[in-house]
């Protein structure tokens, strides 16, 4: 199924026409009207007139998080603040936040792309959309709002949070599509399940869950805990939102839009352009977005472009679900490690919920690792012997995973924080200024 | 081993609740051998150990009281350092879990109890038997 | 003066009148073929569509209550197959279940341009910045806002409401020109505003705030409207008409217009269901003259109002309304939510351990504290289980209502029992 087939399937050479031409008015665009652009430019010699082939692309500049926090709030319009007609902010965890400015041009691809991404997740006009991504400045709950609006479903605007109301509306309305962050979905079984009802017992056909990292193995737990498709959702706030890429059918990569958006993939260190299935730094350049176009932003999010045509017959490239963050990726006694390989061990392990932290301290100059998972309710009550052996069991799993030993800490069922959003996986304890 | 009685009575916080209790104890002549005050954000709960439970119980509950009898268990503490340190390595070891204590000094400076409540306390009386452990009898307090 | 919508808000009074008449007459016609439930009631009534021939005989038509929202719940009260709505609100009701809203496409654009109306009327233009402090979500009242200020090229930030040094941040920052909030919090907002030595007249570029979702009296629009140096228009609406937009103040600030082309209104008496005399105050009925999805026939707001039957000098013949005077039933409002006490009774009725007496205690708009005695009965003796069953209140109580409650709990018999209906709501605030 297709939002809109002639776009999705366009052929190769057709694509790159397109992405060419909108290329170089974004360039023009942005170097006219964003003096932040035109300095750039200026600064490592390059004119709008160098960019003749999307091999030039990589000519430009690169943007980053914190060059956008410098030219708060409006630094980066390229249109009259007449023509803006929504704000929305990534919350900031240092300093000023990251402010993106929509005109009504805007707004409609970004109900395009979403319309695409739920499209993709089997929705129809018919289905009833539950929002449960909040709202607000925020981007996640507008995202699929404006998507579901486009096709025509029914929205229900839930927001984040009031778990127990989002179930006993996904009931009495028979919710058939979930939206939500997925450590929010596996929360929202647990609650159903404590109210008396049986996730698999709801209308849910599909979810497209996103806006944080997540695994293979949490995808088959949310599929077998609801009985649904669960698909993986990518954007950010910077770029659009939610709907810069999706999964198809297959579950394989995520389809990158690339009528609007321009991915890259660059070693997080020299900057240099990676081949197609070496991973590293998503950038990404719009080259629609009348607002705010963004040149070569670096995302900070960790993946690989997988080349390779896809069976649901759509041409737009693919990217590997987001592996890790240049800026979370842990570096603990010089290996890299990501929360997603922890979760992939826990998951593999029977008797454990997937509910954990990794907590890393430097009590002496090593660094030392532990992992608190909560425990399932049957080996809660179960003898402390097995209790010690399951501890084992997952230490030894992560180790070979990961490469360093860590310990494991199996706490109480529902005794770890639970989160509505984004969930806070680790804990960093270490002080480096000693 | 025999089991004693706590009386545990709801309380809001607010002042002169404990005062309206003791009052109708007083009066009774019942006398407190021990007690504890728990209380959170708004409300709390008094218990008492008495020498006449059953009555107090009656006649709290007759007077309005929220109150509720509840069992618990007497161990006796050498009353020295870690006098309660060994009472309380033993119910730990033995998995028990205190849900509430209070102690009832018997004679000053020379035989004090731990008053424990605990979850089970048919099953953690039976895991305290082979311990040598002195456990307060009720009639003691009669 | 500037109109959105001149021709639509300037309508002679016989063309207003007529056209009333004949969306009145269509909407009869479609409920009557499109929902079961409309068509028995007026066979109880023996009444038809047909049978409406002037605007005067709508009296003949039976009332729709919010009971009748629940019939065939959630559907229905809908005209259109499911595949044609695209969008749920929700309201508080009485019952565990909130009043579920359905809305089609064209709905929702006629919600956006009654506001479109409502914004202009106040002399808001493109160019505007608009910062919603409302709460985004089931409510109606922040999207119905977003969407109308779109309509009329106003940029919208959504900032949606509480983190005061945030919202504080983003007027200065962005230039906020006006913006849309509960009247509790535009106080709130505003005291901190002074805390931190700000002067709106100097700092800020807020020129007008939409107060609604609450009552407050003529004293607080002059208290804010002074605080900040602005001008603050009162809003009417409620999810089961679109959610705001229903009513507006326009730059006179003397009663809010009704547009009346959308909704027919009437004033009755509640307790006889007859018309009051106009100008007389009572309760507030209105029927959709232009939904589609889900159209109502006089339904009973319970909001007590009176009409306000001359011109008004901003030159719209769609007649005003006073400011709401109060309610017919025992809904209130806090946080800019409607609860209903029995949606709290329903909530201690399923836990365990809690008596029958309760109450609820209202000091301020943002906040509700729920007393309750415990169960004599089923104490045991263990705060640990008291702790929790308090926790379940709340939980039950904020899932129910949306409202995070105090709850206190209360030993049996302090709590004054009446005879007959006991008087559960203690509202110790002034509006």
């Amino acid at each position: 199924m297709y939002w809109n087939k002639e776009m999705e399937c366009i052929s190769e050479e057709q694509l790159r026409k397109i992405q060419l031409e909108r290329l170089k008015a974004t360039v023009k665009r942005a170097y006219e009207k964003v003096p932040y652009y035109r300095k750039k430019f200026d600064e490592v010699g390059v004119s709008v007139e160098d960019i003749k082939s999307l091999d030039d692309l990589k000519k430009i500049p690169f943007t980053s998080k914190s060059d956008l926090r410098e030219v708060y709030p409006f630094g980066m319009f390229a249109t009259s603040l007449d023509e803006i007609v929504e704000i929305h902010m990534s919350s900031g965890t240092t300093g000023k936040p990251v402010v993106a400015g929509y005109t009504l041009g805007d707004i409609d691809v970004w109900g395009e792309v979403m319309a695409r991404c739920l499209t993709m997740a089997g929705a129809t006009k018919n289905d009833i959309v539950q929002v449960a991504y909040g709202y607000g400045l925020f981007t996640g709950g507008f995202g699929v709002h404006y998507g579901a609006r486009k096709l025509g479903c029914m929205i229900v605007p839930a927001s984040a949070g009031n778990t127990r109301r989002q179930i006993e509306i996904m009931r009495d309305f028979g919710t058939t599509i979930l939206t939500c962050t997925p450590s929010y979905a596996l929360y929202m079984a647990e609650v159903a399940q404590e109210m008396g009802i049986e996730p698999t017992t709801l209308k849910l056909k599909a979810g497209c869950f996103g806006a944080e990292m997540w695994t293979e193995a949490m995808r088959t737990e949310i599929e077998k805990r609801f009985g649904l498709h669960a698909y993986n959702i990518y954007g950010l706030t910077e770029i659009i939102g939610p709907g810069v890429a999706h999964e198809c059918v297959e579950k394989k990569g995520l389809h990158v839009f690339e009528d609007h958006f321009i991915a890259e993939i660059i070693d997080p260190d020299t900057g240099d352009p990676l081949p197609a299935g070496k991973r590293g730094e998503l950038v990404l350049t719009t080259i629609t977005r009348e607002g705010m176009p963004m040149l070569r932003f670096r995302t900070r999010d960790i993946t690989s472009i997988i080349k390779d045509k896809c069976t649901c017959g759509r041409t737009f490239l693919r990217i590997e679900r987001i592996r890790g963050r240049t800026d979370d990726m842990i570096k603990v006694r010089g290996v890299m490690l990501f929360p997603y390989q922890i979760e992939k061990a826990i998951l593999e392990v029977q008797g454990v919920e997937p509910h954990y932290q990794i907590i890393i301290t430097r009590p002496q100059h090593l660094d030392e690792i532990e992992v608190m998972v909560e425990m399932s309710k049957e080996t809660f009550s179960d003898e402390v012997r097995h209790i010690e052996n399951l501890k084992k069991k997952l230490e030894r799993r992560i180790e070979e995973i990961v490469g360093i030993r860590v310990k494991v800490t199996l706490v109480e069922p529902k005794s770890l924080p639970r989160s509505e959003g984004k969930a806070k996986r680790i804990i960093d304890k270490r002080s480096l200024n000693e | 081993m025999n089991k004693v009685f706590i009386i545990s009575v709801f309380a809001e916080n607010k002042p002169g609740r404990l005062e309206r209790i003791t009052k109708v104890l007083t009066e009774s002549n019942i006398n407190i051998l021990a007690f504890s005050i728990t209380s959170t954000n708004g409300f709390g709960v008094i218990k008492f150990m008495v020498n006449k439970w059953k009555e107090a119980y009656d006649l709290l509950k007759e007077k309005g009281f929220t109150v509720s009898l509840n069992e618990a268990i007497g161990i006796e503490m050498k009353d020295q350092p870690g006098g309660l340190y060994e009472v309380v390595k033993i119910l730990s070891s033995k998995g028990i879990n205190i849900e509430s204590a209070s102690v009832y000094v018997a004679e000053t400076r020379k035989r004090a109890y731990l008053i424990v409540e605990v979850e089970d306390t048919v099953k953690a009386m039976d895991a305290l038997k082979g311990e040598n452990l002195k456990f307060l009898n009720p009639e003691d307090i009669k | 003066m500037q109109f959105w919508n001149k021709e639509a808000e300037t309508l002679k009074k016989q063309k207003l009148r007529e056209l009333q008449l004949e969306r009145l007459k269509k909407t009869l016609r479609r409920v009557y073929q499109k929902v079961p439930h409309y068509r028995a009631k007026f066979q109880q009534a023996k009444v038809k569509p047909d049978d409406i021939k002037y605007l005067e005989d709508v009296n003949k038509l039976p009332f729709t209550t919010k009971e009748d929202l629940y019939v065939d719940y959630p559907f229905g009260l809908v005209t259109l197959p499911i595949e044609k709505l695209i969008r749920l609100h929700t309201s508080s009701g009485t019952t565990g279940k909130p009043k579920a809203i359905f809305f089609s496409k064209k709905d929702i654009n006629n919600s956006a341009e009654l506001i479109a109306r409502c914004l202009v009327m106040t002399g808001a233009k493109q160019g505007d910045i608009l910062q919603n402090s409302m709460t985004y979500g089931l409510f109606t009242g922040a999207f119905v806002m977003h969407y109308g200020a779109e309509k009329v090229g106003i940029l919208v930030i959504p900032a949606g409401p509480g983190n005061t040094e945030r919202q504080i941040n983003l007027m200065r920052d962005f230039g906020t020109t006006m913006i849309h909030i509960t009247p509790s919090y535009a106080l709130y907002v505003a005291s901190v505003i002074y805390d931190k030595g700000i002067d709106p007249r100097r700092d800020l570029k807020l020129k007008r705030a939409y107060l609604g979702a609450e009552p407050y009296s003529e004293e607080t629009r002059k208290k804010i409207e002074d605080m900040l140096g602005i001008d603050i228009y009162n809003c009417y609406g409620l999810t089961e008409m679109n959610g705001p937009g229903v009513g507006f103040e326009c730059k006179y600030k003397a009663g809010l217009h009704i547009w009346e082309d959308n909704f027919l209104m009437e004033v009755i008496n509640p307790d006889t269901g007859e018309p009051v005399k106009e100008g007389e105050i009572g309760e507030l009925v209105l029927t959709t003259l232009n939904r589609e999805a889900m159209p109502l026939i006089r339904y009973r707001t319970r909001d007590l109002t009176r009409i306000i039957p001359q011109p008004c000098k901003c030159g719209r013949t769609h007649r005003r309304i006073s400011r709401i005077l109060g309610r017919s039933d025992d809904m209130f409002i806090v946080k800019g939510v409607n609860i209903f006490p029995q949606q709290i009774e329903q909530v201690l009725m399923s836990i365990k351990g809690v008596a029958q007496n309760y109450q609820i205690v209202l000091e301020s708009y943002d906040e509700m504290t729920v007393k309750v005695e415990i169960d004599r009965e089923l104490f045991d003796g263990k705060i640990e289980r008291l702790i929790k069953m308090k926790e379940e209140i709340i939980d039950k109580i904020r899932s129910a209502t949306m409202v995070k409650p105090k709850v206190e709990l209360l030993e049996p018999g302090t709590l004054p029992i009446s005879e007959g209906k006991a008087k559960r709501v203690i509202d110790n605030r002034t509006i």
